[in-house]
C-alpha cells in the first residue's frame, strides 16, 4: 500500500491496464466482426427488399407523372378549343379525338371518334383552334373519316386577305399545300394570310388556313402559284372540332359535264 | 374453324396500321402491316387459307381507307399469289422469299393505287409518289418483315400443329 501510494507501481499498473485495454479491444473487434457476419446478410436482404419497394413506388410515380402530363396536355388543347368556340359563337362545334390515319400513304385522311350518332354528317368542316384542317368525307355510327386539306384530291376555295383576291388551294402527296389560279396581275407577298372564301358552299368563309411562304410567277403561265404554310401541324392532330351547324351545298349538278 | 384465327389477326393488324404504323413516317411513306402479315402467313407451308385472309384484309382496309377497296383487295391477293409461287420455287430460303414478296407486293399496291387514283381524277406526280412514298414504304416493310415472319411462323405452328412422328 505504501509502495503504491508512493508511486512505485505506476509503471506496472500502466502495463497491466494497457494490456487489459488491448485485450478488450481485440475481443470487441472480433465480436463486432462476428456480429456483422451474422447480422449483415439480414440487413442487405431487408435493404434490397426496401430498395425494390422504393423502385416500385418510383415507377408508379413516374407513370402517374406521365399520365398527368398527358392529361395536362389534353386539358390545354381542350381549353384552347373552348376559347376558339367562344370566340366564334356563330358556329356549333362537336369535339372529337383523332384515333387513326388512312392506311394508304397516298391519301391524307384522319379518322375521328364521332359519327352519325353524334350528329356528324358528310361535308361538315373540321377545324382546330388554329384553323381549318378539312371536312368529313365518310361517316359511320361512331366514327368518321376526315379528308385533310393536304390530301392530293382536296381543293378549297380561298381568298388572300391582303390582296383581296380568290384562289384555289390544293394538296399534294407530300402534304404541301399550294395556291393555284391566282391571276398574274395580282401582287401577292410572302406572309399574306390565306382564309376560306366560302365560294362553292363547301366551307364556311373566313376560316384561317395559313400564310403564303413563297410565290412562283412565270411570264408564260396563265396563273401564279404560291406555297402555303398551314397554321395547323397535321402530324400532331389530337383533338379537333367539327362544325355541326354548317350545311354544305352540293353545286356539282350545276357544273356542266365536259 | 382454324380460319377463324384470321379475324382477330387481320383486325389487329388493320387497327395497328391505322392507329400506329401510319403515324411513323419516313419521308412521306410508311409501312403496310397487313401486307407484310399476309405475305408472312401465305409463305407458311401448313397454311391453306391465305386467299381468305387476303380478301378479308382487302375489304377491311378498303372500308377504313379513303382509297377504293379495289386497291387493297387485288393488291393483297397479288401478294398471296406471289407468295405461293415463291413458296414452291425458293422454299429453302423463306426469308429471301419474304423479302422478295414484300418488295414486289409494295410496288404492286403502289402501282394499283396510282392507277385507281388516276381514274378517280387525282393525278399524282409519279416520281414524287415513287421516291417519297413507295421507296420509304419498301424499306419500312423490309424492316417489319423479319419480326412479322417469326410471329406468323409461330402462329402457323400453333394453328396447324405438325403430327407426331413415331
Amino acid at each position: 500500500m505504501a509502495l503504491a501510494l508512493g508511486g512505485y507501481f505506476s509503471s506496472a499498473s500502466n502495463v497491466f491496464t494497457g494490456s487489459l485495454v488491448n485485450l478488450q479491444t481485440w475481443f470487441s473487434a472480433r465480436f463486432v466482426a462476428v456480429q456483422d457476419f451474422f447480422t449483415s446478410p439480414r440487413d442487405i436482404a431487408s435493404l434490397r427488399q426496401r430498395n425494390a419497394e422504393l423502385e416500385g413506388e418510383v415507377a408508379d410515380l413516374q407513370a402517374q407523372v406521365i399520365q398527368l402530363q398527358q392529361e395536362v396536355g389534353e386539358t390545354q388543347i381542350l381549353a384552347a378549343l373552348v376559347d376558339f368556340s367562344r370566340a366564334n359563337p356563330e358556329n356549333s362545334y362537336r369535339a372529337a379525338a383523332v384515333i387513326g390515319r388512312d392506311p394508304s400513304p397516298f391519301l391524307h385522311y384522319v379518322i375521328i371518334n364521332r359519327g352519325s350518332n353524334d350528329g356528324i354528317l358528310r361535308g361538315m368542316p373540321v377545324v382546330t383552334n388554329q384553323g381549318l384542317i378539312g371536312r368529313v368525307e365518310a361517316v359511320i355510327a361512331d366514327a368518321a373519316r376526315v379528308q385533310l386539306i393536304t390530301d392530293p384530291a382536296s381543293s378549297v376555295n380561298v381568298r388572300l386577305q391582303n390582296a383581296e383576291t380568290e384562289a384555289s388551294l390544293v394538296g399534294s402527296v407530300t402534304g404541301d399545300v399550294t395556291l393555284d389560279l391566282i391571276p398574274q396581275d395580282l401582287n401577292i407577298q410572302p406572309g399574306d394570310l390565306v382564309l376560306t372564301s366560302g365560294l362553292g358552299g363547301g366551307y364556311p368563309p373566313d376560316l384561317i388556313i395559313g400564310q403564303v411562304v413563297n410565290v412562283r410567277s412565270r411570264d408564260f403561265d396563265l396563273f401564279q402559284q404560291a406555297t402555303v404554310q398551314p397554321v395547323v401541324d397535321f402530324n400532331r392532330l389530337e383533338i379537333v372540332l367539327v362544325i355541326v351547324n354548317f350545311k354544305p351545298v352540293d353545286i356539282s349538278p350545276l357544273i356542266p359535264a365536259p | 374453324m382454324r380460319n377463324l384465327i384470321a379475324v382477330p389477326v387481320i383486325l389487329l393488324s388493320v387497327i395497328l396500321q391505322s392507329a400506329v404504323i401510319s403515324r411513323v413516317y419516313l419521308l412521306s411513306g410508311f409501312a403496310d402491316l397487313p401486307l407484310v402479315v399476309l405475305a408472312a402467313w401465305a409463305l407458311q407451308e401448313e397454311v391453306d387459307s391465305a386467299w381468305h385472309w387476303a380478301v378479308a384484309a382487302g375489304l377491311l382496309v378498303g372500308f377504313v381507307s379513303g382509297i377504293s377497296w379495289i386497291v387493297p383487295a387485288f393488291g393483297y391477293m397479288a401478294v398471296v399469289a406471289l407468295a405461293q409461287i415463291f413458296q414452291r420455287r425458293v422454299w429453302q430460303a423463306p426469308l429471301l422469299a419474304m423479302f422478295s414478296i414484300t418488295f414486289l407486293g409494295t410496288i404492286i399496291v403502289s402501282v394499283l393505287s396510282l392507277i385507281v387514283l388516276r381514274f378517280a381524277g387525282v393525278t399524282l406526280p409519279i416520281d414524287d409518289a415513287f421516291g417519297l412514298l413507295t421507296l420509304p414504304g419498301i424499306l419500312l416493310n423490309m424492316l417489319l418483315a423479319i419480326p412479322v415472319y417469326a410471329v406468323m411462323r409461330d402462329l402457323a405452328r400453333w394453328v396447324y400443329p405438325s403430327p407426331e412422328v413415331e
